[in-house]
């Protein structure tokens, strides 16, 4: 075994052992482990296999920047997939397996791979699989690719809380730096948030001596005691993931495993990013090989953990920051050699075991190379902010520059790496008062990838990018490391980049023989690290994610056994009566053509329209000439947006001079609601104009049916109901029960109808009323499916349905507005533009099965014959009319109304039928049950 | 997540507004000739300023049309007025 368990040290609890399986195989660690140090503890290294070569892989380092170790990782019967293993903290019982290996990551039948890196170059894909088609290979290629695998259960209860939060001083990161700003901004008087996304705070801090005369443990609990006494607040295992906006800060804050994190938006005054750097990897020949690590993440796992990554331990590092690190990991008890790598040519030996490592032919033994390349700051969140980067040339790194409004960097984020001096201005910018200035004692001698140089480097560890691709990405010139990124494939990983972008661009800066700032680096987005959709969602699912709109008529329906469906957000009877549906649906629909059917409308728009401009606003407004509309008349239209689609269909009832009702389709009423008040503000006088929207305040019932009038009236509605005296697109006001009521005789079903409307308050009384005088003569309430049915028989369209985003009202038979109305309306010159005057445009029409054919299936295409097939448009309705005893159907054609009569081709997942064009109406052409 | 200034209900979070248009765009008036580019134009030229802008925003609660300056680039918001009254 080669890394193991010193006897004493880290954080861990040894008195509380956990015991947890990798790969089959059972194990023990302690309480505060991660999973990487517990496999590290018991001598397990190899973790994982690569993307694409399945070369075997152990942790790179201990924490968020490591690429190699991730794992489905199964408690209480969860399993979740991707999880980092330095970063997952262990739990009694947990189950890991290690991705794209298979039977394990020890042995992986898929290993064999590797021996075909000669021909698995970036591009491979794209350049291999084209002919003759990529679709042919893509099943098995997928399958091939990709990391963990998703459970198929779905946890209902994995459902993340989401909070709204502020303060004055967000400080991110809990190392040294961020908890001395956080301290003096606390003593300041400020309302202070401290975040840092391990469990334990301290950063990299653990991981030096003497801090200030204190050990480690001790400083940091002294100054996390007194940012707590003063009101300041630390949040552990919480990561900020993102800036957003207007300094939105995401926060992500964790519990224990397999519970979705939660969510705080949070909005501070200031941002102090104390979130520091990683070491960054060296870039020799076989570098990716197990037992090759951070420094920085080797003495992590020995300070955190008490785990020593290795015996004979070999370090690269071409900076001042190694010398102390190498003297502490030889304190624990290992053999260290100190190499220079700017020397000269590097190389690992060994494959799944380490044997040592070649240094301009000199052959050093040892089970372990650590290497450190130099420290790049964490800037992520900087970048997510919009700061900019200045490069550094003395640290070889890019370094915070131009700051965005209300944030600083500090601490080793800031690029300043020595401890006092960090300590010293991050105080200072905790007070707010003037930064002090040092020289660094930090020193390093640059050192970059090497193109041309020999063997096998690796750029990016978990996706296999080695600097031969980078190569290749240059000669095919894709230099921009934009495009470098993504047809290399580097940095997309789940680490994305945090160990592979500063050398991919460095190497890219080396092929170009350009200066590495003048190449820069890509965008940095959020999430700084991977985060569950869950988090962003939170409880908006369901009716919280859309509330039901709810009838006043709703407990009526429920005792009358309606099957009580949404539709438009609404909740409304679908039909009435359990079991079979079919047969209700059937029943309701021959009521209504027979007797009279009793409708809940009430989710029809009711939004009246008022004041002096009222007339010409709502003229504006319509397709249809309104301005002519005498009061007491209704009149059908269409409303367009600006390039002079339907938008919804409607009738208007004029009550006055200047009031006027809208009655929009019932899902379109907001919708309709918020365009008539933007085109009232925008276009208009808005002190002349009032759009008032009653749709919720107001029930509409509606009675429908050849005794329609018979039902209505033997209640008291002081209206006269004659044809004569009431005719068919009239309305009147009348009163029912002493509340003022509205008729309006418009008609959905092709029936004598009365749509009756009436104050919530009152709705209940006229609901029951109204089914009582219809029970006298075998009435009763129909719903909504039945009049989907009692619509399509008559031909009347529901826009959104047999509409779509590119009918306009001539393709409806609605011809003469546009081309008569003198007055402006919105839309009314798109309707003129080359699109509104082709003549293929698709119109709507009827359709009709031969005898004895099924129906045909909504959404099937209308398909040319002949060599070519194309679509000439689709059914868009279709239904069973018990009516006409046979199927019925609408549908969007090309040159729909030259083609009636016509026969055309249906085709339907595979299957062609044949259909007659007829026109779009199918029940009483004549109207003579309208006019009734 | 950006906070935008209703005239009238002061900041809120920028999920409560839509964005209408860029302002100073007027319709034509379609009771006389207008060409098929002049139409087009109205419809689809948008400045798309990398920078300053002025657009007409609604905010959704109170239904309220307004002018909002904001920057497109840093995406500052500068300042809003309302429509009512004399516009600019």
């Amino acid at each position: 075994m080669t890394s193991y368990r010193i006897d004493h040290g880290g954080l861990i609890d040894r008195t509380r052992p956990l015991v947890f399986t990798f790969d089959g195989r059972s194990y023990t660690g302690f309480d505060g482990d991660t999973l990487a140090s517990a496999l590290l503890a018991n001598g397990v290294r190899i973790m994982g296999r690569s993307f694409k070569y399945h070369r075997p892989r152990g942790p790179w380092s201990a924490w968020v920047d490591d690429p190699n170790a991730i794992m489905n990782v199964k408690l209480n019967g969860r399993e979740f997939p991707n999880c980092a293993a330095t970063t997952t903290y262990l739990e009694d019982g947990m189950a890991a397996r290690s991705v794209n290996a298979f039977p394990s990551a020890q042995f992986d039948v898929k290993g064999g791979l590797d021996l075909m890196h000669r021909w698995l170059t970036a591009g491979f894909y794209y350049k291999t699989f084209m002919w003759p088609n990529w679709h042919l290979f893509e099943p098995v290629i997928r399958k091939m690719a990709g990391l963990g695998e998703i459970s198929r259960d779905v946890f209902e209860d994995y459902v993340s809380d989401q909070v709204h939060d502020c303060c004055d001083t967000l400080v991110i990161g809990g190392g040294g730096t961020g908890l001395a700003a956080a301290r003096e901004a606390v003593e300041t008087g400020e309302n202070v948030i401290l975040v840092d996304d391990q469990k334990t705070v301290g950063g990299g801090l653990f991981r030096t001596g003497l801090i200030e005369g204190q050990a480690a443990a001790d400083w940091v609990e002294a100054q996390v005691a007194a940012i707590e006494s003063g009101g300041g607040r630390v949040m552990r295992a919480t990561t900020a993931f993102g800036i957003h906006d207007h300094k939105l800060v995401g926060l992500a804050e964790h519990g224990k495993f397999g519970c979705p994190p939660r969510l705080w938006r949070l909005r501070p005054g200031r941002i102090i990013l104390a979130s520091g750097a990683l070491d960054r990897p060296i870039t020799f020949a076989n570098n990716d090989r197990p037992g090759v690590m951070s420094l920085d993440g080797a003495c992590e796992f020995l300070a955190r953990y008490g785990v020593l990554v290795g015996r004979n331990i070999a370090t690269l590092s071409n900076n001042s920051g190694a010398e102390s690190s190498a003297r502490t990991l030889e304190q624990a008890g290992a053999n260290v050699v100190t190499l220079d790598p700017t020397a000269g040519h590097a190389c690992a030996i060994g494959g799944k075991r380490l044997r040592g490592v070649e240094l301009n032919g000199a052959f050093h033994y040892a089970d372990t190379i650590l290497c450190s390349g130099g420290q790049t700051p964490l800037v992520h969140l900087w970048r997510h902010a919009g700061g900019k980067l200045d490069w550094n040339d003395d640290l070889q790194a890019f370094v915070p520059g131009k700051a965005p409004e209300g944030m600083i960097a500090v601490g080793s984020a800031n690029g300043f790496f020595d401890l006092q001096h960090a300590l010293d201005d991050a105080r200072a910018v905790g007070a707010d008062t003037a930064r002090p200035n040092k020289k660094s004692s930090y020193k390093l001698t640059p050192l970059w990838p090497k193109p041309g140089s020999k063997g096998r480097q690796w750029i990016d560890f978990q996706h296999d990018v080695t600097i031969k691709d980078v190569e290749l990405a240059a000669r095919e010139n894709y230099v921009s490391v934009e495009h470098l990124k993504r047809y290399t494939t580097l940095g997309m990983a789940s680490d994305q980049g945090k160990t592979s972008n500063m050398s991919g661009l460095a190497a890219m800066a080396a092929v170009l023989d350009r200066p590495i700032p003048e190449v820069g680096t890509t965008t940095f987005r959020p999430p700084f690290v991977p985060q569950p959709l869950a988090l962003y969602a939170g409880q908006r699912k369901a009716t919280l994610f859309s509330p039901l709109k709810r009838l006043k008529l709703e407990p009526e329906h429920r005792a009358a056994d309606a099957a009580l469906v949404e539709y438009g957000g609404w909740l409304r009877p679908g039909w009435f009566g359990s079991g079979d549906p079919t047969e209700h649906i059937f029943n309701e629909v021959q009521l209504v053509r027979e007797t009279a059917g009793i409708f809940d409308a009430s989710p029809l728009g009711k939004i009246e329209i008022l004041g002096p401009d009222a007339e010409a606003f709502v003229n504006f407004a319509f397709y249809n000439t309104i301005a002519t509309l005498k009061p007491g008349h209704v009149r059908y239209g269409f409303l367009l947006n600006e390039r002079g689609i339907v938008m919804d269909d409607g009738v208007v009832a004029r009550l006055g001079d200047n009031r006027f009702v809208i009655s929009c389709s019932s899902g379109h009423v907001d919708h309709v609601r918020d365009h008539l008040e933007v085109w009232r503000q925008d276009c208009n006088d808005p002190e002349r104009i009032f759009v008032h929207d009653t749709t919720q305040h107001w029930s509409t019932v509606t009675v429908t049916g050849p005794r329609a009038r018979d039902i209505l009236e033997k209640i008291d509605t002081r209206i006269e109901l004659a044809a004569d005296a009431f005719p068919h697109m009239t309305v009147r006001e009348g009163t029912f029960d002493g509340a003022p009521i509205r008729v309006a005789r418009v008609s959905f079903t092709g029936e004598l109808s009365f749509e009756v409307s009436i104050r919530n308050t009152y709705a209940t009384a006229l609901w029951n009323a109204l089914l009582k005088s219809g029970a006298s003569i075998g009435a009763g309430p129909v719903g909504s499916e039945a009049m989907m049915i009692l619509r399509a028989e008559k031909g009347y369209i529901i826009v959104g349905k047999d509409t779509d985003g590119l009918t306009m009202p001539h393709d409806l038979g609605f011809t003469v507005p546009r081309l008569k109305k003198k007055a402006a309306f919105i839309g009314d010159r798109s309707l003129h533009m080359q699109v509104g005057n082709e003549t293929d445009r698709r119109a709507l029409v009827g359709l009709e099965v031969d005898t004895g054919s099924a129906m045909l299936s909504t959404g099937a295409h209308i398909v040319a014959d002949g060599s070519k097939p194309r679509t000439l448009g689709y059914v868009t309705s279709s239904y069973d009319s018990p009516t006409l005893k046979r199927p019925i159907a609408l549908g969007l054609l090309e040159q729909g109304a030259e083609r009636i009569g016509e026969k055309i081709t249906v085709w339907h997942l595979g299957k062609t039928v044949t259909a007659t064009v007829c026109p779009p109406c199918f029940y009483d052409p004549e109207g003579v049950h309208l006019d009734a | 997540m950006q906070i935008f200034i209703c005239p009238f209900c002061g900041p809120r979070d920028e999920r409560e507004f839509h964005f209408e248009r860029e302002a100073g765009k007027i319709r034509p008036d379609t009771t006389k000739l207008v060409s098929d580019i002049g139409w087009s134009d109205y419809l689809n030229e948008q400045r798309n300023t990398k920078g300053a802008v002025r657009e007409v925003w609604s905010h959704l609660p109170c239904h309220e049309l307004f002018v909002m300056e904001r920057n497109s680039l840093t995406m500052d918001v500068i300042y809003s007025t309302s429509r009512r009254g004399p516009v600019t």
